[in-house]
């Protein structure tokens, strides 16, 4: 046995020193070199003490929390109703199913469609809103990013429910407590994982998406991500590209720290 | 079951998937119009299929993407599966716990943040940017998910089964093969699904690892949207949710079959036990 188990653990072993702990290592090392390759703190001086990398990142937080909410509010009820669905397996697969579509496709589906003279613009010239500019804005950005995100909110949410067991529902119920009592005493607190996982697997990508910036945002909104790849394929200083890229991976790991939480307590609680 | 469903819920339910299905439908619909824009539609026509079938460039990319998902999903699988048989069989909670957090580094790190090490990475390493260096990074982020749906089958299986493999006289081997791989299929089969959908679905990390002769179909989309719209990948992209749609009918299909299947051996072990 003993055999065995170094044997699945060469090729896996392999994979997590060369394309986890090494990438990890290579970006904080990277982030203390200038453009000119010398080694220097001057990236985190340059982060902290101009204003403008600050603002930056603040927004970046800010959007992605906005989206986190919006879909958090979207997702929840969608994934308790297709519970409560007949076939609830098909109509999830329903669900996950636009995210096998691929995310530039959909996304080059609302430059279509919120562009100038789009469909939606002609909707809401026919009913008297008139023309509008829906492309490059903020909330064209905010609505295309909730839209990618919808599916990867519903799907955790979703297995929460599937397995909370009905009977506590039900006794709920019968121990007289009303609809919302039900809801926020005993479904929501039951559910509450699949909740953390869910804003974890939102959150953190908010924070990062350049693609969507760049092509719906028209550069209105500059994410942490966005930063990331201008400098390190545009403006080529990968030095400053990686010290915003630490930046991220200190965020991420506030992130995790903050929706793990109750998770590794429930673990050692029932270790025992 | 149905009837439970209030007639909100079911408008609710209704307008979401109608939110989440119309930009697809969309693009379908606009693959199918005489105009050059996405707006007005200005009559049938098969001409963007036509110029997507003669443009090599295009169908070369779509190939190269289909080979990357593919292979960088096999060999994920391979080694996620392989990953997960080690995990299992590590006994000591610290290492087991530590190799799983280092598994989730991936999963949950930002696309940028993959991209930019990873093209940090190949940069040392000297390794030219192409088709290598992104099937290498595709099979990187694939391999954690592989490991996440294939552990939980390994710990569901009834572990006595080894045990009594090993009585039989079962070499390591056999055991593997016979016993533990057949139970965990449906874990190793979703996992290879997951990762052809991340590898398929990926932009960010490609972008940075992809050098200028080598591009995947979310690389071309994006350089061709930042141009303006092309009808031509509306017709692509009509034919890529056909696509999804079979895969998804085929992955149904095959779920409903094997739990057809479960409740029939179920039924028979009882009727012996009886």
């Amino acid at each position: 046995m003993k055999q065995g188990k170094l044997f699945y653990y060469i090729p896996y072993g392999l994979w997590i020193a060369l394309f986890v702990i090494a990438p990890v290592v290579l970006i904080v090392y990277q982030s203390f070199f200038n453009i000119a390759g010398h080694f220097t703190l001057s990236n985190y001086a340059t982060y902290f003490h101009s204003g403008v990398y600050l603002k930056m990142t603040f927004n970046s937080v800010w959007y992605a929390f906005l989206i986190t909410a919006i879909t958090l509010l979207i997702s929840y009820p969608t994934a308790y109703l297709l519970n409560q669905l007949k076939h609830k397996q098909l109509w999830l697969l329903l669900i996950i199913l636009p995210t096998w579509i691929n995310l530039l496709l959909k996304t080059y589906a609302f430059i279509g469609l919120l562009s100038r003279s789009g469909s939606v613009d002609s909707f809401l010239t026919f009913i008297g809103i008139g023309p509008k500019q829906l492309l490059f804005t903020d909330a064209s950005f905010l609505f295309v990013a909730t839209y990618i995100e919808i599916p990867f909110m519903i799907l955790p949410i979703y297995n929460a429910i599937a397995e909370l067991s009905p009977s506590y529902v039900n006794a709920s119920r019968d121990l007289g407590a009303s609809g919302w009592q039900t809801f926020s005493r005993v479904i929501f607190p039951l559910t509450l994982d699949g909740v953390k996982s869910g804003v974890q697997s939102v959150f953190i990508p908010s924070l990062s998406l350049f693609m969507i910036t760049r092509l719906i945002g028209g550069n209105r909104v500059i994410t942490l991500g966005t930063a990331i790849e201008q400098h390190f394929l545009v403006t080529q200083n990968w030095g400053m590209g990686s010290t915003i890229g630490v930046i991220l991976i200190v965020a991420m790991v506030i992130t995790m720290l903050l929706t793990g939480e109750r998770k590794k307590k429930g673990r050692t609680r029932h270790a025992k | 079951m149905q009837s439970k469903l209030s007639g909100w819920s079911k408008a609710y339910l209704i307008i979401v998937f109608i939110i989440l299905y119309a930009p697809i439908l969309f693009l379908v619909m606009y693959s199918f119009s005489k105009g050059n824009t996405m707006s007005n539609f200005h009559g049938f026509t098969f001409d963007h299929y036509q110029t997507l079938f003669h443009d090599p460039r295009l169908i070369q990319i779509v190939l190269d993407t289909l080979i990357v998902a593919l292979l960088s999903s096999l060999f994920a699988t391979i080694i996620g599966t392989a990953g997960a048989l080690g995990v299992y069989e590590t006994r000591h909670r610290a290492i087991r716990q530590t190799v799983l957090s280092l598994n989730n580094i991936l999963m949950v790190s930002p696309d940028v943040i993959i991209g930019a090490s990873f093209l940090i990475f190949f940069t040392m390493l000297g390794l030219r940017l192409g088709f290598i260096s992104v099937l290498l990074s595709h099979i990187a982020f694939s391999i954690p998910i592989v490991v996440l749906l294939v552990l939980p089958k390994l710990n569901e299986m009834n572990a006595s089964m080894i045990d009594a493999a090993a009585d039989l006289g079962a070499n390591p081997w056999q055991t593997l093969t016979r016993v533990i791989l057949p139970a965990i299929m449906p874990g190793i089969f979703s996992g290879f699904l997951m990762a052809v959908t991340y590898s398929l679905d990926d932009f960010a990390v490609t972008f940075f690892v992809t050098g200028n002769g080598f591009s995947t179909l979310s690389v071309e989309i994006y350089s061709r949207a930042r141009q303006g719209v092309d009808l031509e990948i509306n017709a692509l992209s009509a034919l890529w949710f056909l696509v999804s749609l079979l895969l998804i009918a085929g992955y149904y299909f095959l779920e409903q079959y094997n739990q057809g299947r479960k409740t029939k051996n179920r039924q028979q072990v009882e009727a012996v036990i009886k």
